[in-house]
């Protein structure tokens, strides 16, 4: 079986507790933010701050809309990060989370490049730097426990379980009540699927997630290093099979001057 | 009289001090990068992890030092022994480069000091696992292909009979190992399907890896003897230029076919007219670095000249490093919120590592037997 959590932004209240219980459990630290003319706050998704909501204000079907996202790591069912990680440090567990191995990592930054959601996060600013991302409270949910974003979700915007009950109980949600949200979960095919599950009011693309496909990222990469063995034994034969070629004409071509030479003297 | 004194008093060349100051330039970013973290010194940041060192110093840099491989698989395995006298200095190149690489990353990693987990965790399935494995193997085979230059200088003969003994399968290392990791930089893209444009990613993007790769060694060798030439005022053999000159435009006709066949297989050819503002680098990227270089090496008041080839040769370099920039950084799309551009202090440190290989060639041909030495097979002693 494999956990996942189902957010849902029509039942979230913004109050952020998420964040501030994923800085307690996880022990990051807090940073220094400037007024940005929203209690949105930080803006962007750091090494110190790995989970976050995201206040989207806009127009959909002729209505305005304040929505909430709530932003952090996907946890993919195949995910990319952990496909290009050269050092096995990020690793998919089949109960659901991709942990990450501090002790691993060597800090090159491939798995921030190739996350489609844009996800993990380096610390800038120090001279031992490691990469951060959503934990899935992977020490938690061994012990039993949720999540602590979860366990701290007054409203009940946040829902741990197992992925198959949460995709059924998120489909049930929008035949109840189509006119509350888009009839979309994202996360249920993204590249693949994901853990985490979200549910929106309005367009995911409106609340500014990236729109994926449903292949995941990793196939062609996959197909590619497949060919690396053939491909080395071909190279090694074919460079052999041209240098014999090759000596071989050269002797010949050697002896045969070699037979003009000896004429010319007799 | 006067003239004579001037001359044989001996000045520190220009060229050389220009070389120490960059190396020394180079080096005040790499302390506050150890003591302040990576962003007290570059522009990098959450939305763009990978910039000016992993385009240049990486991407470029491995491509650059394809000369190393397809030289010396056209002389020791292909016989192709009127190349013979470039092949060392394009080993040495490539050695070099590699170095370079193997520098940069030690910069741009996190925790360079653990760089050995590669080897004790390895995730064999991520393509920069292999590039990794295979620059570091191929940088020690290309120092075991070089090794007989010292050799020959300091007359060691037990370490060079053994080098000559195992110098073919070295150098069939060295071309598969080339083979491996010069498509694989290209694979390491194919993780960025959302992120990379569509007129570039491919899934045969590691087949144009290695043909561009191809192509542009021969170019950079041209390129480096004609200016090592210059430097150290020895002749540059005209037969090989010329030679080179006429095997470039067949690799870049290949490399041509790909791209517009990909594109037009994919039904994506539209996109060189209407993807606006991207399709104008691919423009430049096909005309200056495939079609002028097919073109200007086919004409004979080109192939004549020297300089003129010299000048061709540049154009596929100018190309192929374009290509690299605009499939790792241009083209590959950023996260939303993010800018990026240089540091002062990420050039620096580019710009440091090239002068210190500049440095290095420049030596290696003052004090080593680069141009006129044995050639492969050497005759048994006595046999004369």
């Amino acid at each position: 079986m494999s956990f996942g959590v189902l957010y849902d932004s029509t039942k979230c209240i913004g109050c952020r507790g998420c964040q501030v219980a994923c800085k307690q459990w996880n022990e990051r630290k807090g940073e220094p933010t400037t007024n940005t003319g929203s209690i949105e706050n930080p803006p962007l998704l750091t090494s110190k701050t790995v989970t976050r909501i995201r206040f989207t204000e806009t127009d959909y079907n002729d209505k305005f809309q304040f929505v909430f996202t709530k932003l952090q790591c996907m946890h993919c069912e195949h995910p990319a990060c952990a496909e290009a990680c050269p050092v096995s440090a990020l690793q998919k567990r089949p109960d659901g989370p991709v942990t990450y191995d501090d002790s691993r990592c060597f800090g090159c930054r491939y798995c921030m490049t190739v996350c489609p959601f844009g996800i993990p996060t380096f610390d800038w600013d120090t001279p031992i730097p490691w990469i951060r991302k959503c934990t899935f409270c992977a020490d938690r949910v061994t012990s039993g426990l949720k999540p602590a974003c979860v366990t701290t979700c007054p409203s009940g915007a946040l829902k741990f379980g197992d992925r198959e009950e949460l995709l059924a109980e998120a489909k049930a949600r929008i035949a109840a009540e189509p006119e509350r949200y888009v009839d979309h979960i994202y996360g249920e095919k993204e590249v693949g699927g994901t853990s985490w599950l979200l549910l929106s009011p309005i367009p995911f693309e409106k609340v500014g997630l990236p729109t994926l496909p449903e292949e995941p990222v990793v196939v062609n990469v996959e197909r590619a290093m497949s060919f690396v063995p053939p491909v080395l034994v071909g190279v090694a034969a074919i460079m052999t099979g041209v240098y014999w070629l090759a000596k071989r004409r050269e002797t010949n071509g050697n002896k045969t001057a070699g037979k003009k030479e000896g004429a010319v003297k007799k | 009289m006067n003239d004579l004194q001037v001359q044989s008093k001996r000045k520190f060349p220009k060229g050389l001090a220009i070389l120490s100051v960059l190396v020394l330039l180079g080096l005040i970013p790499i302390v506050i990068r150890y003591i302040y973290g990576l962003g007290a010194m570059s522009n990098l940041n959450d939305g763009r992890p990978w910039g000016l060192w992993i385009s240049f110093d990486l991407y470029c840099g491995v491509a650059l030092a394809a000369g190393g491989f397809t030289l010396a698989g056209a002389v020791y395995v292909f016989r192709l022994e009127k190349y013979h006298s470039v092949a060392r200095p394009a080993v040495l190149t490539a050695f070099l480069g590699y170095t370079l690489v193997i520098l940069a990353l030690l910069v741009d990693l996190g925790q360079p000091w653990f760089i050995w987990h590669i080897m004790v965790t390895p995730n064999i399935h991520s393509p920069l696992f292999e590039v990794g494995v295979c620059v570091l193997t191929y940088t020690i085979v290309l120092a075991l292909e070089f090794s007989p230059a010292v050799f020959e200088k300091f007359n060691w003969h037990l370490p060079l009979r053994v080098i000559r003994a195992i110098q073919i399968p070295l150098v069939i290392a060295g071309v598969c190992l080339s083979t491996l990791h010069q498509s694989s930089l290209g694979s390491m893209l194919l993780m960025a399907p959302t992120y990379l444009h569509p007129l570039w990613y491919t899934p045969i993007l590691p087949i144009m890896f290695l043909n561009s790769a191809i192509a542009v060694g021969p170019a950079m060798v041209m390129f480096e003897s004609t200016l090592t030439g210059k430097a150290l005022g020895h002749k540059q053999s005209h037969e090989i230029m010329e030679g080179l000159g006429k095997i470039i435009p067949w690799i870049l006709g290949i490399y041509l076919v790909l791209k517009l066949g990909d594109l037009l297989l994919a039904g994506e050819i539209g996109l060189i007219f209407t993807a606006y503002p991207y399709n104008l680098n691919w423009w430049i990227e096909i005309l200056v670095g495939i079609v002028a270089p097919m073109v200007l090496f086919n004409l004979k008041s080109i192939r004549k000249s020297d300089t003129k080839l010299f000048w061709v040769a540049v154009l596929v370099i100018l190309g192929l490093m374009f290509n690299r920039f605009n499939v790792s950084m241009f083209a590959l799309a950023m996260r939303p919120g993010y800018t990026y551009f240089p540091t002062w202090m990420e050039f620096a440190i580019s710009a440091g590592l090239v002068a210190d290989s500049m440095l290095v060639i420049w030596l290696a041909y003052k004090l080593l037997p680069m141009m006129q030495h044995e050639p492969a097979q050497i005759a048994a002693p006595g046999s004369r």
